[in-house]
């Protein structure tokens, strides 16, 4: 290229400069985003570390096993919470995770032509971004009036069973742990399916010519393949259950005690902060920020967890 | 379910051939693949398929253990006899077919468990009551592995060499002692020593199974096949390319004196 | 090698073979069978059961005051949901200001500067904790950081909180769709002398254009029917908010306040609040799903 030819692109020096120039910034103001993020976790944490520290002084370990919660006295322990976050998410994977793997077999495994899979796999992700508080709202004049006869039924016939042992209250454990179910299984699903549907097709078909039948090779062969990115699944499922918050508010009756009775009201970590943060202050605002610093641990340490289960399986592939 | 027992008076059926093939088509959607193909497979030989890729060899493969029936679209018409029964008569099981005609794949396929339990598994879901240490044994060793693996059965399939793999694939089939073992080009991803090795374990096959081969590697057919089917593809009059079957015979005059010119041409690499 | 005269498996021999499998290994294949249909019927089941009940409850007030008229006080009837609405959408813009730049910008640091680096990684496992942080979280950093500084619940708070639940959401799928830009079309570009801002600007950004609008609409899905966040952060007002800087009325606080209160009418407020945030979410996903077709490169 001969500098006559250059000539017609302008003073290149200045305006190269120009460009060096924005390009470094822009540079910089990318990584400046992405550490924030990372940033923001930190700060987070650090927040609620601060609003809660008085509580945190006060208290000390002892609030995760007292059982008194007393505005009055000024004395916060959130073990009734804590159970309660914990049982209603153990109900909700009891339910969830053999529905969510099933339907994901269901809709990987060509059982139906893709042309019916499709909308169905939609539908699914449509149950995925249903708010929350619609669950709820659908939880207390829907689900729950028709859940109730069944729940009596069980408590007449099985009542001997200790979590079956009370009449079914209006609101209870029991009932947010099934919407809860249905509110993480879109999770369970998709992560399953996604999972399934991106093993090798040479497994299936090495399965099959060896005279394996369909189940065969979905139970011996597919799901121990594609295991991790299940359990993975399941433990983002239960991150999501531990923390939700509005249909446990609305659904599980917000009754500061512990019974083993899943038919009783009971209250999680999450409902209790959503129903006395507006009129707290004081020790109270700091106590229920040392009990919104206990979930965030908790659902802190389930996801860690699913992220290196789910990213050990994609080294695997 | 009673099920119809093959007549052990033979007459009626020639056992020379363990598959027959009758006017066959394959379809996908609605394009037609393959048309208008008969073959027969004699006993306790090996049986090459070659020709030009985009014929249809793997096709007509995968319609001898049914493999076909995975592919959304895919319809076979016409008949593929083996023993004498036909393996699209509405009675038939795909998945005892594929029991008893076993299949190697191009690529090697093991599956993501324990070198012991790709032989174990297909042996226990078919039933295999025995001595499962022994036969994970004999079929190593069937498959000329043994020696190499018989430290670390405990070890996942995938950790083996990408030839490890594939004689673990066979070893596999054979574990649950098909009466056919079809391979659709075993060695296309393997160096020449484990293809040889390969080729040395399907001249030991041969004695107790038929085996089905497809190669794109003609030494590989002359060297190992008994039978050779040269298939080749044509333009149909709507645009698409449809695969036939032009000639089928001994390798040997398949490899020498072919009556087909096209045979001819593609032998002697002066194809296309 | 040892080659034994019987063969090993189930005692058949050529000859006297059957063509059909063990009639349990069957009937086992066709009970799971089964029993997976009936799992995809019992999944569908309360998502129908939810759209039926919403369309219905929401469509039997939905009219023209929904959107002029303000929710009226416990016992007295009719009104609309206007301040809700103004709300909703004001939280939503300002959490999309927020959280768009931020999610972008990432997403272009991690997938265009820093592919494949330690920090890379390191900023995609802090983005995929954050997207595991519980929204009521969200909501208490927001009131620390915004609420308690300014003394007021805010629609800026409200906007804080969303944004830290919708910037995950655009990140990944930014990420995505910038990574599915061949590296080719970058090396083209930089080939011809641009500079890396050029080339991500004018060449890579427009062509992922599909995936992040797909982003930010998931995200705005995410957002519109958001509670816990808001509850503490936006709180709720009974009338319109005068400016962003006073609480704000959300249709999805105002579900949760009206569904646990005993009146009817603000019951049914509630019902045609969830439906307007139900469609508002239907025509998110398709639109998200509409781009998403269009991104083949
Ligand atoms: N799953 C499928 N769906 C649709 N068409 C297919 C499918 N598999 C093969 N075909 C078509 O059938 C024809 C024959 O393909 P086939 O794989 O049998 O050829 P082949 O002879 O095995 O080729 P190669 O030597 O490359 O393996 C081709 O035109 C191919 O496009
Ligand atoms: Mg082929």
């Amino acid at each position: 290229m001969t500098t006559a030819d250059r000539s017609a692109f302008g003073d290149d020096t200045q305006s190269l400069k120009v460009a060096r120039t924005i390009d470094t910034g822009f540079f910089w103001l990318t990584a400046f985003f992405a550490l924030a993020i990372a940033g923001i976790l930190l700060w987070i944490v650090y927040e609620l570390f601060t609003i809660a520290w008085p509580a945190i002084q006060k208290f000390g370990l002892e609030f995760l096993t007292s059982s008194r919660w007393n505005p009055v006295e000024n004395i916060y322990g959130a073990l009734p919470q804590i159970y309660g976050t914990i049982i209603s998410s153990i109900i909700a994977l009891l339910v969830a995770v053999p529905l969510g793997v099933g339907v994901a077999i269901f809709l990987s495994e060509d059982f139906l032509p893709s042309k019916v899979v499709t909308p169905i796999a939609f539908l699914i992700e449509l149950l995925a971004a249903v708010p929350s508080v619609v669950y709820g709202l659908w939880g207390i004049f829907v689900f729950i009036p028709f859940i109730t006869p069944f729940l009596d039924f069980i408590h007449t016939t099985l009542g001997w069973i200790p979590i079956f042992s009370t009449p079914p209250s209006s609101r209870a454990m029991i009932h947010a742990g099934l919407v809860l179910a249905i509110m993480i299984s879109p999770i369970i699903i998709s992560i399953s399916r996604d999972t399934l549907a991106s093993l090798p097709p040479q497994l299936r078909q090495g399965s099959l010519a060896l005279g394996a039948t369909r189940w065969e090779t979905i139970l011996q062969v597919l799901i121990p393949a594609g295991l991790s990115g299940i359990i993975g699944s399941i433990m983002l499922a239960l991150g999501r259950a531990l923390g939700e918050t509005m249909a446990a508010a609305m659904l599980i009756g917000n009754a500061n005690k512990i019974s083993i009775s899943w038919f009783d009201p009971a209250s999680t970590i999450a409902s209790l902060i959503a129903n006395q943060f507006a009129e707290a202050s004081g020790l109270q605002v700091s106590s229920l920020l040392y009990a919104g610093l206990v979930l965030m641990l908790l659902t802190l340490a389930v996801n860690v967890l699913a992220e290196i289960i789910v990213s050990r399986f994609q080294e695997v592939e | 379910m009673t099920s119809p027992r093959m007549q052990s008076n033979s007459s009626a059926v020639d056992t020379d051939y363990v598959l027959e093939v009758e006017k066959l088509n394959v379809y996908y959607g609605s394009n037609l693949a393959v048309r208008d193909t008969y073959l027969k497979i004699p006993r306790n030989q090996i049986t090459a398929f070659i020709g030009p890729s985009g014929c249809g060899k793997s096709t007509v493969i995968r319609c001898f253990n049914r493999l076909n029936d995975l592919i959304p679209g895919a319809r076979v018409e016409g008949r593929v006899l083996f023993d004498g029964r036909d393996l699209y008569a509405k009675d038939v099981d795909p998945v005892e077919v594929r029991r008893r005609i076993g299949m190697v794949f191009q690529k090697a396929n093991p599956f993501p468990k324990s070198i012991y339990e790709n032989i174990a598994f297909g042996a226990r879901i078919n039933g295999f009551k025995g001595d499962m240490d022994e036969l994970v044994e004999r079929s190593l060793r069937g498959a000329a592995l043994w020696d190499e693996v018989k430290d670390k059965l405990k070890e996942s399939g995938l950790s083996l060499s990408g030839g490890q793999q594939q004689r673990l694939c066979i070893a596999r089939t054979i574990a649950i002692e098909p009466e056919v073992i079809l391979m659709d080009e075993p060695c296309s991803a393997l160096d020449p020593i484990s293809t040889l090795r390969v080729e040395d374990l399907m001249h030991e096959l041969k004695q107790r199974y038929t085996i089905v081969i497809v190669t794109h590697n003609m030494q590989q057919a002359s060297r190992v096949s008994d039978m050779t089917a040269f298939f080749n593809a044509e333009a149909t009059p709507t645009g698409g390319r449809v695969g036939y079957l032009v000639e089928f015979d001994k390798t040997q005059v398949i490899f020498n004196s072919p009556s087909q010119t096209a045979t001819q041409d593609y032998v002697s690499g002066r194809f296309g | 090698m040892t080659t034994p005269d019987n063969t090993p498996t189930s005692g058949t021999t050529p000859g006297t073979m059957s063509y059909t499998v063990a009639p349990q290994r069957k009937l086992f294949g066709n009970i799971m069978t089964g029993l997976v249909i009936a799992c995809a019927l019992l999944a569908a089941l309360p998502l129908v059961s939810i759209l039926i009940t919403v369309i219905t409850n929401g469509l039997s007030r939905f009219g023209p005051a929904i959107f002029t008229e303000l929710p009226p006080p416990p016992l007295v009837d009719g009104g609309g949901l206007r301040n809700a609405i103004v709300g909703t959408l004001t939280v939503m813009v300002i959490s999309a200001a927020i959280s768009v730049p931020f999610g972008i910008m990432a997403a272009i640091y991690v997938s265009e500067f820093a592919r494949d680096t330690k920090l890379a990684n390191a900023v995609r496992f802090g983005i995929n904790v954050l997207s595991g942080v519980p929204s009521i979280i969200a909501g208490l950093f927001a009131y620390g950081v915004v609420v308690l500084a300014t003394g007021t619940f805010s629609a800026v708070a409200g906007g804080v909180a969303l944004a830290v639940l919708m910037i995950p959401i655009i990140e990944r799928t930014a990420e995505e769709g910038l990574k599915s830009i061949p590296l080719e079309v970058r090396q083209g570009a930089l080939g011809v002398g641009a500079t890396n801002f050029q080339t991500i600007s004018q060449i890579v950004l427009p062509a992922s254009l599909p995936f992040l609008a797909t982003g930010v609409t998931l995200a705005l899905a995410r957002a519109s029917g958001e509670t816990a966040a808001l509850l503490f952060t936006a709180l709720f007002n009974q009338f319109d908010a005068r400016s962003v800087w006073q609480p704000t009325a959300t249709l999805s606080v105002l579900i949760y306040n009206f569904a646990i209160s005993p009146y009817k009418n603000q019951q049914e407020l509630a019902w045609v609040a969830a439906f307007l945030i139900m469609v508002f979410i239907l025509i998110v996903s398709i639109i998200a799903r509409r781009l998403g077709r269009r991104t083949q490169f």
